[in-house]
């Protein structure tokens, strides 16, 4: 499970970014967080995982509070993500390297996700040489390679087309149902945010504080964004967004 | 190069030894000897030039190493804000000073031989790479770091699978320049004080108004900067194939 306590951020040049956030997730459930640019999602994200200081509150993950990356859990950044002077390979194999995994079992670790997210042939391609969708896909794989119990992803669809992120959408879906992972995601895009979110936080705009927690437990299913209940829900999201 | 790359390095080349061509015969002044003279007197004088060309060589060579290998760790280790506070105040008095004033100085201290002039010159290199290595480490985005920390790595890690690769063609860059400051301190260097060197033979030459060998050590020299050049693009090649 994680916690979030009461958490808030000043950043050093004095800007606000979060006010007492505090919400909940539970073991291996998905969560979105969703809110205005500059609300400090990304903020709050990086403090969940361990990265940066909450200047007020804290971050208890199983009941531990989180004070510096932890081991099963993985992140995806905003843009920044990918390594460029690392091929696809050697991006998607460097959390396993770190770990000093077996090069065996880091081979068929990475084979098989460069399989499954159908990225064979550009092995030994760099990052620039890759499309905006495939580069994405490649930080979801490293992410994945590490077999994290905790996915922390930071809009990690936005910059995609409507047909490949709905492919990327599905695909981690699918996977957090063979998994069961704990998932939290940070989106723009209502939509996503009720596609993939078990929960939904609406942040306000900066300071970012919890404007409302809605719970959507219809989501985990390929086929509730084709259902009435998934249109209703994003009414519901969107009123609760531009109140 | 790839092929018409290379027809355009000829082409230029055939345009600057027309241009020479043309002045000396508009000039038609002894001291402006036309190009097949000069590589008629380059054949001629192989024997020399090639010995006083080792000997300048190996000053630059030694020169370059001994200055990478102080500037460079210390350039990467200011990422550490302990170090670098000692560290940058030193740099950044000791930076604009113009450092070949030390030349007299050197020689007090290390006598007239190569030590002096590799001592020079390696001090000049040592500001430009260290000056450029310490900004070009402050200038990796605070992102990718929280990339690979999130990954689990360590302080170690960080810096082999991050800083360093990040840096690289910022300091190849720092050591293409430097190989021009280097040939340009060595020919001030071995102007006097030696018998040994292009810088020598030049100013030997001109003193005995012999200007077609004159001319030879000066394309000697320039031959000596251009194959240092290439070898550092070959470098350049090898390590950032992600350029
Ligand atoms: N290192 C920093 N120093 C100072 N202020 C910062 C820093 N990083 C972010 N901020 C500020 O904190 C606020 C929240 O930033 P954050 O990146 O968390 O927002 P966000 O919700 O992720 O925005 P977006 O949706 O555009 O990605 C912004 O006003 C931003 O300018
Ligand atoms: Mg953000």
């Amino acid at each position: 499970m994680i916690s979030v306590n009461n958490v808030s951020k000043v950043y050093e040049d004095g800007t606000i970014a979060l006010k007492n956030v505090s919400f909940e997730v539970e073991k291996g459930e998905s969560c979105s967080i969703i809110g205005p640019s500059g609300c400090g999602k990304s903020t709050l994200l990086l403090i969940i995982a361990g990265l940066l200081k909450p200047t007020e509150g804290y971050v208890e993950v199983n009941g531990k509070v989180v004070r510096k990356p932890m081991r099963d859990v993985a992140l995806i950044l905003q843009d920044y993500g990918l390594f460029p002077w690392k091929t696809v390979y050697d991006n998607i194999a460097l959390g396993l390297r770190i770990r000093k995994v077996d090069r065996k079992v880091e081979r068929r670790i990475v084979c098989d996700l460069i399989e499954r997210l159908g990225l064979k042939g550009f092995e030994k391609h760099y990052p620039k040489q890759l499309s905006g969708g495939m580069k994405q896909k490649v930080a979801i794989a490293r992410a994945l390679a590490i077999q994290p119990r905790i996915l922390l992803m930071d809009e990690p669809f936005s910059s995609l087309d409507a047909l490949t992120r709905e492919d990327l959408q599905n695909f981690l879906l699918r996977l957090w149902n063979e998994r069961r992972m704990t998932i939290i995601l940070v989106t723009h895009s209502i939509e996503e945010a009720v596609f993939l979110g078990r929960k939904i936080i609406v942040l306000t705009p900066r300071p970012g504080t919890v404007k409302a927690v809605i719970e959507n437990p219809s989501a985990g299913d390929e086929n509730y964004r084709f259902t009435e209940e998934f249109f209703e829900k994003c009414r519901e999201v969107r009123r609760s967004v531009t109140l | 190069m790839s092929g018409s790359s290379k027809v355009c390095y000829l082409i230029s080349l055939i345009v600057l030894l027309t241009l020479w061509k043309i002045s000396s015969f508009i000039l038609s002044n002894p001291a402006l000897p036309p190009p097949e003279l000069v590589a008629v007197a380059m054949v001629e004088n192989a024997g020399i030039l090639i010995k006083h060309a080792i000997i300048s060589l190996i000053r630059v060579l030694y020169s370059i190493a001994l200055a990478f290998s102080l500037s460079f760790p210390l350039g990467i280790a200011s990422r550490e804000d302990k170090f670098d506070r000692i560290f940058s105040p030193f740099l950044y008095l000791l930076y604009p000073i113009p450092h070949i004033v030390l030349l007299p100085l050197y020689i007090l201290f290390f006598g007239i031989g190569d030590l002096s002039k590799v001592a020079l010159i390696a001090t000049i290199l040592f500001f430009q790479i260290s000056v450029t290595t310490r900004d070009a480490v402050k200038d990796v985005s605070e992102f990718y770091v929280y990339s690979i920390l999130s990954l689990g790595a360590g302080r170690f890690d960080v810096y082999r699978h991050v800083i360093i690769p990040a840096v690289m063609p910022k300091v190849l860059t720092a050591l293409r320049i430097s190989v021009g400051t280097a040939i340009a301190v060595l020919f001030f260097a071995e102007s006097f004080a030696t018998r040994m060197g292009l810088g020598y033979l030049i100013m030997d030459a001109w003193s005995r108004a012999d200007y077609e060998l004159l001319y030879a050590g000066i394309s000697a020299m320039a031959l000596l900067g251009l194959s240092l050049y290439v070898v550092i693009d070959l470098i350049e090649r090898r390590l950032c194939r992600w350029l």
